[in-house]
């Protein structure tokens, strides 16, 4: 009887203490998760934050670039407005935004004094590496993602997640619209 | 991700603990041959390991990159650098930026340190800066990362000072033996009896004092050698395009320029060994690093970036059918495609540029400061100018400090 009783008590402790684990596993990887947005935002707002400058920058160059340069404006203009959207949507957002950068730095070919520049060199490498670590912060962001959805989808973790209200990571990914088109040749 | 790191922890750990009952057998058969007592040796010993590991985990990062003369860089000081050392950090998901360090040194070589992720610091030489684009630059970074990453810098950092500490023991023994042999004979004579217990003893105590130090330095090579193969697949797990650190190997391994500050002891902390012979191909036991050749094959026999897509190669290139990474860790990776190379300006930066770029690092780390004349020249004032003006050597013009 007291033998029975105790084992009914050693099951009943095991399985608290392993749903206590997965449980704290799952809130571990959701911190994960939400870190690492943090850190795309971070980029995203740095990017945001160095096209005034290069807008600023090449404007005394540029004559006839009117409307790349509002494009890009305007693009920074949206990404800033989706802030708060959800990955989806803001990735579509930056994806614009991307591609008006690329259609500017483009242009710059065209005005060999800009390109050499100190200032616009340096310029230029902080948008280079803002945008890899844009890239590099969503890779690790969507691996972390990753992780967390096989935990919340899998045996048997995932009855403590559904339990417990966890719910599935979004991917993120920038969409670029051009990205597919091929490029053209350019006689110039 | 974490789960591979936790396995190759706990087989590291395994070598470890061998090298350390290596040690606990020097102190117990030297204590028992010199002072008839198995026990004060030990203890002996482990004092010797408990002081030397005290100092290597506090002081070991310090130490390191004092004796390579590595200056501290602030992000304006070599942009890209900095940009790149915080690309890989983002990548790898280090929760802190590590400090930057630059080695005046036109060897290519660079080396990670720091007991913990979160204090650690990476180390490039000039000439590595020089030569590498940014793609070969972002791999060699992201291998540094990863021993970052993986806590390799600190199991690496207490098993040199392990080897450290036999090395100095049988070193100090064999003085004795050979200076002190005398007085231990009579000591021995007076108290009598046990004779073959005493030659048994006897030579155990040479065998250790010999075979120890060799013993170790091959655990040690060994632990080494694992900890480069892992590095290098996270490296191109980071960067998703493993070409990068392929072809910066490539340039490496063609340079012949040794790193002048580099010693025996520091050496398993750097990409590549700063004393490899020209040409060596074959892997052989005292190697601290694998071949550079075999590793350019591996990443570059590499179809995806993922740790499984690293075992494959290295299946294939090793001709074995040992599993290098456990199959489970793979599986958590998102998207394992190779990334095109980067066409970025900074692709276009050609070598002379580079070097520029470097150069005015260095000189902005030693406090010069720089003033552009208006002919174009640029001035180098060393911290020690005091007077308010300087003439152009160039043009004759008269500049304000």
């Amino acid at each position: 009887m007291t033998i029975a009783l105790w084992v009914i008590v050693g099951i009943v402790v095991i399985l608290i203490i392993v749903f206590v684990s997965i449980y704290n596993g799952l809130v571990r990887l959701r911190n994960l998760v939400k870190n690492a947005w943090a850190q795309i935002d971070v980029q995203l707002k740095r990017r945001h934050d160095l096209i005034p400058n290069l807008v600023e920058m090449v404007k005394g160059y540029m004559k006839y670039e009117r409307e790349t340069l509002e494009a890009i404006t305007k693009a920074r203009t949206v990404a800033q407005q989706a802030n708060a959207a959800s990955p989806a949507e803001r990735g579509k957002a930056e994806g614009e935004l991307s591609s008006a950068l690329n259609r500017l730095l483009a242009v710059v070919e065209r005005y060999p004094d800009l390109k050499a520049s100190q200032n616009f060199m340096s310029l230029q490498e902080e948008l280079a590496s803002t945008e890899n670590k844009i890239s590099f912060s969503r890779q690790f962001y969507n691996d972390s993602v990753m992780q967390y959805n096989n935990k919340t989808q899998m045996f048997p973790s995932n009855v403590v997640a559904s339990m417990s209200g966890f719910k599935q990571g979004e991917f993120f990914e920038v969409t670029v619209p051009e990205e597919k088109e091929v490029p053209k040749v350019q006689l110039t | 991700m974490w789960q591979q790191i936790r396995s190759n922890q706990i087989r590291s750990t395994f070598l470890v603990f061998g090298m350390g009952i290596i040690l606990a057998l020097v102190g117990y058969f030297l204590g028992l041959y010199f002072f008839d007592n198995g026990i004060g040796g030990l203890i002996i010993a482990l004092l010797i390991w408990a002081i030397m590991s005290l100092i290597g985990y506090f002081q070991g990062d310090s130490i390191l990159l004092a004796t390579s003369r590595a200056r501290k860089i602030e992000p304006d000081d070599h942009p890209r650098l900095y940009n790149v050392v915080e690309e890989m950090k983002i990548a790898s998901g280090l929760e802190q930026m590590p400090a930057v360090y630059i080695i005046d040194d036109p060897a290519m070589n660079a080396f990670a340190t720091g007991r913990d992720p979160k204090k650690a610091s990476v180390a490039v030489t000039s000439g590595l800066l020089q030569k590498l684009n940014r793609d070969e630059l972002q791999g060699v970074v992201g291998h540094e990362m990863a021993h970052v990453r993986n806590r390799d810098v600190l199991l690496m950092a207490m098993a040199a000072v392990l080897l450290g500490a036999i090395v100095v023991l049988a070193w100090y023994a064999s003085r004795f033996f050979i200076f002190g042999g005398l007085g231990r004979t009579r000591r021995s004579s007076s108290s009598g009896g046990g004779g073959i217990a005493q030659v048994v003893i006897l030579v155990v105590a040479i065998l250790l004092m010999i075979l120890a130090p060799i013993f170790a330095q091959l655990i040690y090579f060994a632990l080494s050698r694992r900890r480069e193969y892992l590095a290098d697949a996270s490296s191109a797990l980071y960067t998703r395009y493993p070409e990068g650190l392929a072809s910066a190997l490539e340039k490496i391994a063609a340079s012949t320029e040794p790193l002048k500050s580099a010693n025996k002891a520091t050496a398993p902390m750097y990409i590549i060994n700063p004393f490899r012979k020209q040409g060596m191909s074959a892997e052989d036991l005292t190697s601290t690093h694998p071949p550079i050749s075999e590793r350019i094959r591996i990443l570059r026999a590499m179809a995806g970036v993922s740790y499984e897509d690293y075992s494959r190669a290295y299946q294939q290139v090793r001709h074995t059918n040992k599993v290098f990474i456990p199959a489970g860790a793979a599986a958590i990776t998102g998207s394992t495609a190779i990334r095109h190379a980067q066409t970025e300006t900074a692709e276009k930066l050609d070598e002379v540029e580079r070097t520029r770029d470097t150069s005015n690092a260095l000189w902005n780390v030693n406090k010069y400061r720089t003033i552009t004349c208006a002919c174009g020249t640029r001035l180098r004032l060393p911290p020690t100018y005091k007077q308010s003006e300087i003439k152009c050597p160039h043009c004759g013009r008269i500049n304000p400090v």
